[in-house]
C-alpha cells in the first residue's frame, strides 16, 4: 500500500517523542542538571534524546581530554619550582611550531641553566595534537581541560606567556589523576632504586 | 608479506617479458614497480587494460626530483577483481615537463591530472580541459614544486630554528604583512581581471545554444550556479550546470575553497608531525585516516615496526567504529539533501555522539583524534571501555541500525526522489576511478579488506556489501549494509581482543627512516585512502601525497547528473558522501 513506509517511518518519529517523555516523567528530577544524570545519558541504552544543557549541564570530561597545554610546577615550602628544564624537545616536536623557549643563562658566567627564562605558546596556531606533553622527559608540560577561552582579543590575549601557562602540580592532579597517580608511583620507584643502590654502594 | 613481494615481482617480470622495450624496473634503492618509456605510455596502458587486467586506475600523481632534475609521475593502478597493486612511472625532464594523458582510456584521471597540472606544473598532452583545479587563476607558480616557497615561509624543514633555546614569540603575519606577501602570474591584473564566466566554465562542450522549436518559440539553455554556499553542498563546493528546461546537460564542479596544501605542510613537517595533520582531512573520519598513514609509514619503516596484536586490534575497532559514525551521517545529511530537513540527521549525529564519546575517552578529542602511531596506538582504551563497546555492539547499534531502517528505507518519497537516479553503470564506476560504497552499489565487490588485506582483516567474517543498480538510492542502501557488516567485524573484534602491548617500540618522535617509497592504502568510509610517501632518508618526507576518496569520486559526478533534473543534483551529490577538508585538501 502506497504510505506505508511513511506511516512507518512517522512510527519511529513518534516513538522517539514518546520515549523522552516517558523517561523524563520516570526519571524526573535525576535525569537534568545533575552529574549522575548527565552520565546516565551517556551510557549506550539511554533512551529518548539525550542532548546536555550546556553551560547549565556539562559532559564529564574523559581524562584523556586534552585542549591546549600548559606548564606544571610543584610548590615547595611555598615557592614555586618550575619542572621544565627547557629541553626544547616539546619545541621540536610540536606540529605547528607553536613554542617559543628562550632557555635561562646564569647572569655572571653566562652558561645555560636547566629552566625557562621565558615560554610562549600561540593558542591560535595549536592545533592541540598533545605532542608536546607525551614526549616532555620531565612531566612539564601537560594538556589542559580548560576549553572556554574565547575572547576578544586575538593577538595579545591568545599567547600565553609563562605567567599564564604555569599551574600548581595539584591542578594537574585534580584533572588527571590516574596519570598523576602513575607518574607519582614512577618517581618513588626510581628514588626507591637509587636509595637501595646508594645503600649498596656504602 | 613476503609471498606478497613474490606476486607482484612474477608480474613485473610478466609485463617486462611482454614489453621489452617499453619499460624496465624500477631499481633505486627502496622503489618498487616499473618504469615506463613516456612516449609508449598510452599503447602500454592500454595492452596492460586488455591483456592484464588493470583497469582501474587508483592514483595518479607527480613528484619533483629536484635535485635529479626531473619530473616523475606515479601510477597506481590495480585490478578490480583484487590483488594487490601496480606502480608505474614516467620520468621527464623537470624544465618540459610533459606526459601523455590518460584521460581518453581511464577517465577517471580527469582531476587528478589537472590537480598534478595545477600542483606540480606538469603538462599532460591530450588532456581535454587541463587548468587549475585548487588553486584560482591569479596563482603564481605551481606550490608543490620543490623550490617554490610559500608567503608566510619560514624554512624549508620543521622543526624551525629559532624556536629555541633563544626563541621570541611573534606572529607570523606581523613579518609579512597581507597584501605585501602576494605575487601574481606574469601580466595578471587583480583589478581588470574578470573570473570565469560560466561559459567558459562549461569549456570543452558546445557554448549555450538558442533554438527555435517548431512552434516558433526561442528557447535558450540557462546555466544554474549551484553553490558555492548553498546549505546543502556539505562545505563550500560549487557546481556549474547548464540545464535545458530542468534537465541537466552539462555540469562541471568547481573546488578548491578550502585548499590549504596539506601535502606541501606534510613535507615540510617531519613523519611524527603529518599524524595530527591527516586528522583533518576527512574531519570525520581521523581514525581511518591515521591508520592509512601509518600503514604507509610502516611499511616504509619495515618489519620492526609491525604493531603487536593487541594494538591492531584497537586499530580495527576504531577505524569500524568510524566507518559506522560516518555512514550514520552520510544517511542522515543525505534525508537532508532530499529535504527533510535535520530529524533524520538528528537522529544520526545522536548515535555519533556515544561513538565521539568512546574516541574522547581514548584518544582524547572527539574529532581530531591523532590516536595512531607507527606501530601501534598512543594508549591503551581506560578502564571499563571494553564493556561499554561491546554493549554498544552488540546492543545499541544493531537496535539503532534497524530503527533508522525502518524509518527511512520504505519512504515512499526517498524511494520516489533516488530510484533510478544519478545512475553509475559498473564500466561507468570503474572507469572513474570510483571507490569504496560509489563503486560497489554499481555492483563492483571491491572492498580494499578483501580484495588486498591490511592489518588483520583476513582473520573476521564478513561479507563485502554490494549493490547493483547504481542509482542513489542503492548507494544510500549500501551504507546499511555497510554499517551492519561493520557491527559484525566489531562483535568478533571485541570478543577476540588480546592482551598486552600497544606499542611495538619505545614512543618515539624520530625515526630512522630508509630511502624509498611507500603506498599505504586503508578502505576508509568513504572508499580507498591511500598515503603516498618518498623518503629520501632524512627526518621529513620528500613526497607526501594523498590519494583522497571524496576527490577522485566526484570525477563520475558529471556523468551521474547528465539527463537528470536539477532538483536531483543535490541528492546526487549527497549520494556521494563528500568531506570539502579532503576533497581540497
Ligand atoms: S616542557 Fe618539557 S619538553 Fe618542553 S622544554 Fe620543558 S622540559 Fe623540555
Ligand atoms: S598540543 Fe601540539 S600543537 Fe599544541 S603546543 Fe603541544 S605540540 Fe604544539
Amino acid at each position: 500500500m502506497k504510505g506505508q513506509g511513511i506511516l512507518k517511518g512517522l512510527g519511529v518519529t513518534l516513538k522517539h517523542i514518546i520515549d523522552t517523555y516517558l523517561v523524563d516523567i520516570k526519571t524526573g528530577k535525576d535525569r537534568y542538571y545533575n552529574k549522575d544524570g548527565v552520565r546516565q545519558r551517556m551510557t549506550s541504552d539511554t533512551k529518548g534524546i539525550f542532548t546536555v544543557n550546556y553551560p547549565e549541564e556539562r559532559l564529564p570530561l574523559a581524562e584523556a581530554f586534552r585542549y591546549v597545554p600548559f606548564l606544571v610546577y610543584d610548590e615547595e615550602n611555598g615557592e614555586q619550582k618550575v619542572r621544565c628544564t627547557a629541553c626544547g624537545i616539546c619545541a621540536k616536536v610540536c606540529p605547528s611550531q607553536c613554542i617559543w623557549i628562550t632557555r635561562a643563562e646564569d647572569p655572571e658566567t653566562g652558561k645555560p641553566l636547566k629552566t625557562p627564562a621565558e615560554f610562549a605558546i600561540d593558542i591560535d596556531l595549536c592545533m592541540n595534537c598533545g605532542y608536546c606533553a607525551e614526549y616532555c622527559p620531565f612531566d612539564a608540560i601537560k594538556m589542559d581541560h580548560d576549553f572556554e577561552l574565547a575572547g576578544y582579543d586575538r593577538v595579545e590575549a591568545n599567547i600565553h606567556l609563562k605567567e599564564r601557562l604555569l599551574k600548581p602540580a595539584s591542578y594537574y592532579a585534580g584533572i588527571r589523576p590516574l596519570n598523576y597517580a602513575l607518574e607519582q608511583k614512577a618517581i618513588a620507584e626510581e628514588a626507591e632504586r637509587k636509595a637501595a643502590r646508594r645503600a649498596k654502594r656504602n | 608479506m613476503n609471498d606478497q613481494t613474490t606476486a607482484i615481482n612474477k608480474i613485473n617480470q610478466a609485463i617486462i617479458k611482454r614489453f621489452p622495450d617499453w619499460v624496465q624496473i624500477d631499481e633505486r634503492e627502496g622503489y618498487e614497480g616499473l618504469v615506463v618509456e613516456t612516449a609508449q605510455l598510452i599503447p602500454f596502458m592500454e595492452a596492460l587494460q586488455d591483456e592484464f587486467g588493470y583497469d582501474s586506475l587508483t592514483s595518479v600523481t607527480g613528484v619533483d626530483y629536484l635535485p635529479e632534475d626531473k619530473m616523475e609521475v606515479v601510477y597506481h593502478i590495480y585490478k578490480s577483481t583484487g590483488g594487490s597493486i601496480l606502480v608505474l612511472k614516467v620520468q621527464v625532464p623537470r624544465s618540459n615537463p610533459v606526459v601523455p594523458s590518460l584521460v581518453s582510456l581511464f577517465p577517471g584521471a580527469a582531476f587528478q591530472e589537472r590537480e598534478a597540472w595545477d600542483l606540480l606544473g606538469i603538462r599532460f598532452e591530450g588532456h581535454p580541459n587541463l587548468k587549475r583545479i585548487l588553486m584560482w587563476e591569479g596563482f603564481a607558480g605551481h606550490p608543490l614544486r620543490k623550490d617554490w616557497r610559500e608567503a608566510f615561509y619560514e624554512g624549508e624543514f620543521k622543526p624551525y630554528e629559532d624556536r629555541w633555546p633563544e626563541g621570541k614569540v611573534s606572529k607570523v603575519e606581523t613579518s609579512n604583512p597581507y597584501q605585501e606577501n602576494i605575487r601574481y602570474p606574469e601580466g595578471f591584473n587583480p583589478e581588470t581581471w574578470i573570473p570565469d564566466t560560466e561559459e567558459l566554465l562549461l569549456q570543452g562542450t558546445a557554448s549555450i545554444k538558442t533554438e527555435t522549436d517548431d512552434m516558433g518559440l526561442e528557447t535558450e539553455q540557462l546555466v544554474v550556479n549551484l553553490g558555492p554556499q548553498h546549505p546543502s553542498t556539505h562545505g563550500v563546493f560549487r557546481m556549474v550546470a547548464k540545464l535545458e528546461g530542468e534537465t541537466v546537460v552539462d555540469l562541471e564542479p568547481v573546488m578548491g575553497y578550502l585548499h590549504r596544501n596539506h601535502e606541501k605542510i606534510g613535507e615540510r613537517n617531519t613523519y611524527s608531525m603529518n599524524m595530527p595533520y591527516t586528522d583533518r582531512l576527512d574531519y570525520f573520519c581521523s581514525m581511518s585516516n591515521n591508520f592509512g598513514y601509518a600503514l604507509a609509514v610502516e611499511k616504509l619503516l619495515g618489519e620492526k615496526y609491525q604493531p603487536p596484536e593487541r594494538a591492531q586490534y584497537i586499530r580495527v575497532i576504531m577505524a569500524e567504529l568510524t566507518r559506522i559514525l560516518n555512514h550514520f551521517m552520510a544517511i542522515g545529511f543525505f534525508l537532508n539533501d532530499l529535504g527533510a530537513y535535520f530529524t533524520p540527521a538528528l537522529y544520526a549525529i545522536k548515535e555519533r555522539e556515544l561513538i565521539l564519546d568512546i574516541f574522547e575517552a581514548v584518544a582524547g578529542s572527539r574529532m581530531m583524534c591523532n590516536y595512531f602511531r607507527f606501530g601501534g596506538v598512543v594508549r591503551d582504551l581506560p578502564d571499563g571501555m571494553e564493556e561499554h563497546i561491546r554493549k554498544m555492539v552488540y546492543e545499541r547499534l544493531p537496535r539503532q541500525v534497524d530503527e533508522m531502517d525502518r524509518y527511512l528505507v520504505e519512504n515512499e518519497i526517498v524511494v520516489g526522489r533516488s530510484q533510478g537516479v544519478g545512475v553509475l553503470t559498473p564500466e561507468q564506476a570503474i572507469a572513474y576511478s570510483a571507490v569504496g560504497p560509489v563503486l560497489r552499489a554499481s555492483g563492483v565487490p571491491y572492498d580494499i579488506r578483501r580484495a588486498d588485506p591490511y592489518s588483520i582483516y583476513d582473520r573476521f567474517e564478513f561479507d563485502v556489501a554490494v549493490r547493483y543498480h547504481g542509482d542513489v538510492y542503492d548507494r544510500f542502501l549500501i551504507r546499511y549494509d555497510e554499517i551492519r557488516q561493520s557491527i559484525r567485524i566489531l562483535q568478533q573484534a571485541i570478543d577476540t581482543l588480546p592482551e598486552g602491548e600497544i606499542l611495538a617500540n619505545k614512543p618515539a618522535y624520530k625515526f630512522r627512516m630508509p630511502k624509498g617509497e611507500s603506498y599505504g592504502r586503508v578502505e576508509g568510509p568513504k572508499g580507498e585512502l591511500g598515503f603516498y610517501i618518498v623518503s629520501d632518508g632524512t627526518d621529513n618526507p620528500w613526497r607526501y601525497h594523498v590519494r583522497a576518496p571524496s576527490f577522485i569520486n566526484l570525477t563520475g559526478l558529471r556523468e551521474m547528473s547528465l539527463g537528470e533534473k536539477v532538483a536531483d543534483l543535490v541528492a546526487i551529490l549527497g549520494s556521494i558522501d563528500i568531506v570539502l577538508g579532503e576533497v581540497d585538501r
